[in-house]
């Protein structure tokens, strides 16, 4: 049974770090903010989710995973609201999606 | 197990880290340090799996707070150039 166990939260903890990694690689490669944004949100809510999940795993039913539970719920709540401040404050500050040229077509859209 | 964790964990700073750097407008690098924080909640949470310290829980829970609270806060100072006054101190100079 722990042998289960074991191996469903090295999975959930594997799955979480390479969430974590393509977030990563996304936040540097996306092109514009907003596009970064997208991408830093999947560490976010995937990569935390999966791994504190298999944390939860490992801890069982003890005060650990309670404390692992109130992580959890605080990220979930806090890191959307987060994002969304700052893409608000982003766009309030004038940084403009960049909309301006299609890749697909190379033709200029007017904004 | 938390090894592998721990090393995706530490590529992913070393990314947003870069980011950071390279990062062109203001708010790139805000977006960078908020996930910064994320990432260090995550790194203390199996860092004490790891070295079998549950205490280190408390610590991730309380970087969770204050980055968030800090990430909310630099977004205010930028947008409304400061953080607010109550009526009664708002002329005063030497506040």
């Amino acid at each position: 049974m722990t042998a289960l166990i074991d191996m469903a939260s090295w999975v959930l903890l594997a799955g979480g770090a390479v969430f974590s990694v393509i977030g990563g690689i996304g936040i540097l490669r996306m092109p514009d903010f907003y596009t970064r944004m997208h991408a830093a949100s999947i560490t976010d809510t995937a990569g935390m989710a999966l791994m504190l999940a298999g944390l939860m795993l490992q801890a069982g039913l003890t005060l650990v995973t309670a404390k692992l539970v109130f992580i959890m719920v605080f990220l979930i709540i806090t890191s959307p609201t987060a994002t969304h401040a700052l893409a608000r404050a982003a766009l309030h500050d004038g940084v403009r999606p960049q909309l301006d040229h299609d890749r697909r077509r190379h033709t200029e859209i007017e904004p | 197990m938390f090894l592998a964790a721990i090393i995706g964990v530490a590529v992913t700073m070393l990314l947003i880290l870069i980011r950071a750097l390279l990062g062109p407008s203001a708010y790139d690098r805000i977006l960078a340090l908020n996930l910064f924080g994320t990432k260090t909640v995550l790194f203390v949470s199996v860092l004490g799996f790891l070295n079998g310290r549950p205490e280190f829980l408390d610590l991730g829970l309380v970087y969770a707070l204050i980055n968030f609270t800090g990430t909310i806060a630099v977004l205010k100072f930028m947008q409304y150039g400061d953080l607010g006054w109550d009526e009664a101190s708002k002329d005063k100079p030497d506040v």
